[in-house]
């Protein structure tokens, strides 16, 4: 295992390089080579056994196994197949795939082609995020050069095998990032997550064998085709011998970091690196000296750490035994001491009040009703039976207690659930002194207007 | 057979049968409370009402592994050995958080809302919800906008399930409904310039089970628990949809589909829907009228039943028209009565109106073309009477019209019933074929040229006001029961042939009913109680065979 120190950027590799974003620079740095080499010499099978064994795993949020995902596609299909690229980085303080598009689109376009060889698709889409216009014109760019080399249409390289990818601009909406509601979007409806089963691998877009991919999931298996499944598993946290159902966490990472740092950015480190040393080593530590109070691990759905649990290993599992919901996109988001945790947690309710779809009643209705509750409690009418109702709506809403239809109302309701757990003695001096007469409430109270919910 | 376990009762489904938890809970007697879900439209599993726990028994060491967190009843289906709980803690929970949830943004406006009484929210509300508000309390909204020329929406109201929206898509297949905005903000909307204006527009209203969708029609009209339900059959065109009438005090306020999956599954048309206007129209005629001096001049009714044999019998050959709107009942006693006084009398079919082709809309649904609910069953029975050319064929109303020209028949005897307050279904001209007659009896519910030229001018029953048996244009026979009373001094036909026949007592339709089953086989499925979805008559006669 190579430790971080030493640990040199990979899918980062073109960032500061002039031209980095071309076609030339990109061959130049080895790219396109391996794609040509695989599909001379690999079937599709091998591809994928390739991408299976060196244990990528998703890097969209949810940290499926890349590999075992292309297997669920039905054997023989008569196709067509398609491939999704998600690029519809919506999270908040997530921005690994936009630097990724900006400054190296070809390596995504490698990954995706390999990618798409290996699933048998022959059409590929890209969501794209509806606020990235300059990586829109990148990818663009990237798109039309790769067609002009002959790496996309028509029997690439004599391989046989033909691609065309799409670039399809999103209305920006946050659930269009999660996979069913991106395919919804990219017919042309309403993103609405549908309901599993069937999974886009069995019925996706167009009702299609469909696989969903992230835009950094692409880059790796371009690095993974370029160096090696051996190289691949050198990095990360191997899987716990301990524990059959942990399939490890291996490769680089780009984590964005944000917030109270010094040198906020996006740095590439082996998975497993701690939150401390993140922000310590490549944030330059927390701004102005302060202490951090808490840090957002993965972007804002995955919950909170505390000061005390910096130290947890940013890797597909440790977030999630420090009471988090996941890595999520590794966004690390430095809170620091000075900032009232109401103020995060109303930010937080804000922004999935806006942005649940409104299929599910718990998601629609529940982030609204927290959002009215913080409100309020920032208004100097808050409750300490308000904290309760919090709780509540933190443990019962998303797809993990089975009360919607997709996750990310798991992921509305970790800030809430996480911030309730780890901080209530902060929520209740707040409370008590903002509304020292009420607190004890129990009634209902009206509600107040709501002036910044949209 | 599969086994299912429905809070450890368990049921047997059927081997092909593929039904969700809901259904078949609902064979155990359970109900799962359900919003979203509609077995005429597409799941989505958006409204979690239905949240149940679900798990599978392991047929060979019968040990039970539950999943373990809650899923959709409406979205899981059932197989042998899937064990269903729905009365458990977290379930319970799971809807009193939902209908909390629901509640929070909803007016709450229950006295002046039109579904109070009927409210799926509300009902559930009752059985699942918490009795105690948690959640802060709102000042009252309650916007309104129409979405189409016959429904309403109050906004706030709605608990977005969709079912309206699917409707369109799905069943109509016109789409003007959509969901706009996100989250609590979202709101059932049309698209700019284009309303809600469909055949099957008021479906919609049916579906909805909260009161945002409001009929226009029947918006402020009664209280719903004032309303008696009668089962009864659309008259309005030949595909004879299952209805129920609901009417309070001879009044109707609105028709309702009722479910049939022979005939229209869950839907009605608007024609239908709102096809019901004429029978409270002013000009209907209420008395029977014998042409005087001066005009008609009103007979009581037991006076016709023996001057009308008189008439007729005095007039010489006899031609008879027997409505597509008559009941088989009342058809058969009217060609028993015509019979009987003129035993060579002419038996045509009545004038059956047309507009037009079939239309057929992507749910499976179909307004036909042909403007009659009897057609069918009016030409089997005159088939009994031997009424029937050589190559099968009934004669018709054009054929009537050219015997009652000929100086062979001196009376006609014409049953209409036509839902027309202009009496427009028979023209001047139309009329004029009937000037040659010593006797001509029209029974209609509005005057007509035609009944203008009537010795005999006597009122008919509307569908509501007549009990009997319809055979639609798939030969699919129903049975309905009558809804209202007449207005007074209307006879419905069935009375008054009852009574030509020299019967005693009531007019008994069933009794009819059992009496032409026994004579006939082409009715022979017509014996005994009918399910409400009806019979099939040439399914019934093939399985005689």
């Amino acid at each position: 295992m190579s430790d971080s120190q030493s640990f040199q950027p990979v899918l980062l590799e073109a960032v500061g390089v002039e031209n980095g974003h071309s076609l030339e620079s990109y061959r130049s740095r080895g790219g396109y080579a391996p794609l040509e080499k695989l599909l001379a010499e690999k079937q599709p099978p091998e591809v994928v056994e390739m991408v299976k064994s060196s244990g990528l795993r998703g890097r969209g949020g949810a940290g499926f196994m890349t590999g075992l995902k292309w297997t669920f596609l039905p054997k023989d299909h008569p196709g067509p197949i398609y491939l999704c690229v998600n690029a519809d980085e919506s999270e908040p303080g997530t921005f690994n795939n936009r630097i990724l598009m900006e400054d190296d689109p070809h390596q995504i376009l490698e990954g995706t082609i390999i990618s798409a060889y290996a699933t048998r698709a022959s059409t590929a889409y890209i969501y794209l995020r509806y606020e990235y216009p300059q990586s829109w014109n990148s990818l663009q760019a990237a798109i039309d050069e790769a067609y002009a080399a002959g790496y996309l249409g028509q029997n690439i390289k004599g391989s046989g095998f033909s691609l065309d990818i799409y670039l399809h601009r999103g209305a920006a909406a946050y659930i269009c990032g999660e996979e069913t509601g991106l395919i919804e979007s990219l017919e042309g409806k309403r993103a609405w997550p549908r309901i599993k089963p069937p999974f886009p691998a069995i019925e996706g877009a167009f009702r299609k064998p469909t696989v969903v991919n992230n835009i950094e999931t692409m880059a790796c298996v371009a690095q993974i085709a370029r160096r090696g499944v051996d190289w691949f598993r050198s990095i990360g946290v191997p899987a716990d011998p301990n524990n059959p159902r942990d399939p490890g966490s291996y490769g680089p990472k780009l984590y964005c970091l944000s917030g109270h740092v010094e040198k906020p950015g996006c740095y590439e480190a082996p998975l497993g690196i701690t939150a401390r040393e993140l922000i310590d080593r490549f944030g330059g530590g927390v701004w102005k000296g302060r202490r951090a109070k808490a840090v957002i691990p993965g972007g804002i759905s995955m919950g909170l750490l505390s000061e005390a649990e910096l130290d947890t290993p940013l890797d597909f599992a440790g977030p999630g035994k420090a009471g988090c919901l996941g890595l999520g996109t590794a966004a690390v988001v430095v809170i620091d001491e000075t900032v009232s945790i109401v103020d995060f947690l109303h930010n937080s309710c804000r922004f999935f009040a806006h942005e649940s779809c409104g299929q599910c009643t718990p998601c629609r209705e529940g982030t609204s009703w927290s959002l009215r509750m913080l409100e309020r409690i920032r208004a100097g009418k808050g409750r300490l039976k308000d904290l309760e109702l919090l709780a509540e709506i933190g443990s019962t809403m998303g797809m993990m207690p089975g009360s919607t239809i997709c996750g990310l109302a798991d992921g509305a309701a970790w800030p809430i659930k996480n911030a309730i757990a780890k901080f209530r003695d902060e929520f209740e001096e707040y409370i008590k002194q903002s509304n020292p007469t009420g607190y004890m409430e129990t009634d209902p109270v009206p509600a107040l207007p709501i002036l910044s919910a949209h | 057979m599969p086994t299912v376990i429905v809070d450890g009762q368990e049921i047997e489904i059927g081997a092909d049968e593929r039904l969700n938890c809901i259904e078949a809970a609902r064979r155990a007697g359970v109900e799962i409370p359900h919003y979203c879900w509609h077995p005429g439209l597409s799941v989505v599993a958006s409204c979690r009402m239905c949240l149940i726990q679900a798990g599978s028994r392991n047929a060979e060491t019968g040990e039970i592994s539950m999943i373990p967190k809650l899923v959709p009843g409406c979205q899981t289906p059932v197989k042998d050995g899937t064990v269903i709980v729905t009365d458990s803690d977290l379930v319970r929970d799971s809807r009193a958080r939902v209908e909390e949830a629901l509640l929070i943004d909803h007016p709450i406006d229950c006295p002046i809302c039109d579904k109070a009484g009927e409210c799926l929210l509300q009902d559930y509300h009752f059985e699942h919800g918490q009795s105690e508000r948690r959640a802060d309390i709102h000042a009252f909204t309650s916007r309104r906008r129409d979405v189409g020329p016959t429904v309403t929406l109050f906004v706030d109201r709605c608990i977005m399930c969709t079912r309206c929206v699917r409707f369109t898509r799905e069943v109509s297949g016109t789409a003007e409904l959509m969901v706009s905005a996100r989250g609590a903000k979202e709101e059932i909307d049309t698209f700019p310039g284009f309303p809600l204006e469909n055949k099957l527009a008021g479906n919609v209203v049916d579906l909805c089970p909260v009161g945002a969708l409001g009929d226009k029609d029947f918006l402020y009209q009664q209280r719903v628990w004032f309303l008696k339900k009668s089962a009864n059959v659309c008259g309005g065109c030949a595909a004879g949809c299952s209805i129920v009438t609901e009417h309070n005090q001879d009044t109707v306020y609105r028709l309702k589909p009722r479910e049939n999956p022979h005939v229209n599954k869950w839907w009605i048309c608007d024609e239908g829907r709102y096809g019901w206007h004429h029978l409270h129209d002013p000009s209907r005629l209420v008395e029977a009228g014998k042409r005087g001096a001066d005009g008609f001049e009103a007979v009581e009714w037991a006076d016709v039943v023996t001057r009308l044999r008189d008439d007729l019998k005095a007039a010489g050959r006899l031609a008879v028209a027997v409505s597509p709107h008559l009941t088989v009942e009342e058809a058969w006693m009217l060609c028993a009565v015509a019979r009987s006084i003129d035993p060579e009398a002419f038996l045509a079919l009545g004038y059956v109106p047309t507009t037009g082709d079939d239309e057929s809309f992507p749910g499976g649904f179909t307004i036909r073309g042909e403007k009659a609910p009897n057609r069918v069953g009016v030409e089997t029975v005159l088939g009994l009477f031997g009424a029937v050319a050589d190559d099968g064929s009934v004669p018709g109303w054009n054929e009537l019209l050219r015997q009652v020209q000929t100086d062979t028949i001196k009376a006609a005897w014409v049953t209409a019933g036509y839902p027309t307050p202009d009496g427009s279904w028979c023209d001047e001209q139309t009329a004029a074929a009937f000037a040659s007659l010593d006797c001509l009896i029209v029974q209609d519910l509005f005057d007509s040229p035609l009944a203008a030229r009537a010795q005999w001018r006597l009122p008919a029953a509307g569908f509501a006001e007549r009990a009997g048996t319809w055979v639609n244009c798939g030969h699919h026979a129903q049975s309905f029961e009558q809804a209202i009373r007449p207005p007074a001094g209307v006879w419905p036909e069935g009375r008054l042939f009852w009574n030509m026949l020299g019967r005693q007592g009531l007019y008994d339709p069933s009794g009819v009913r059992q009496q032409i089953a026994e004579s006939s086989a082409a009715f022979a499925a017509l014996a005994g109680d009918l399910p409400n979805t009806g019979v099939d008559l040439r399914l019934q006669q093939l399985a005689a065979t």
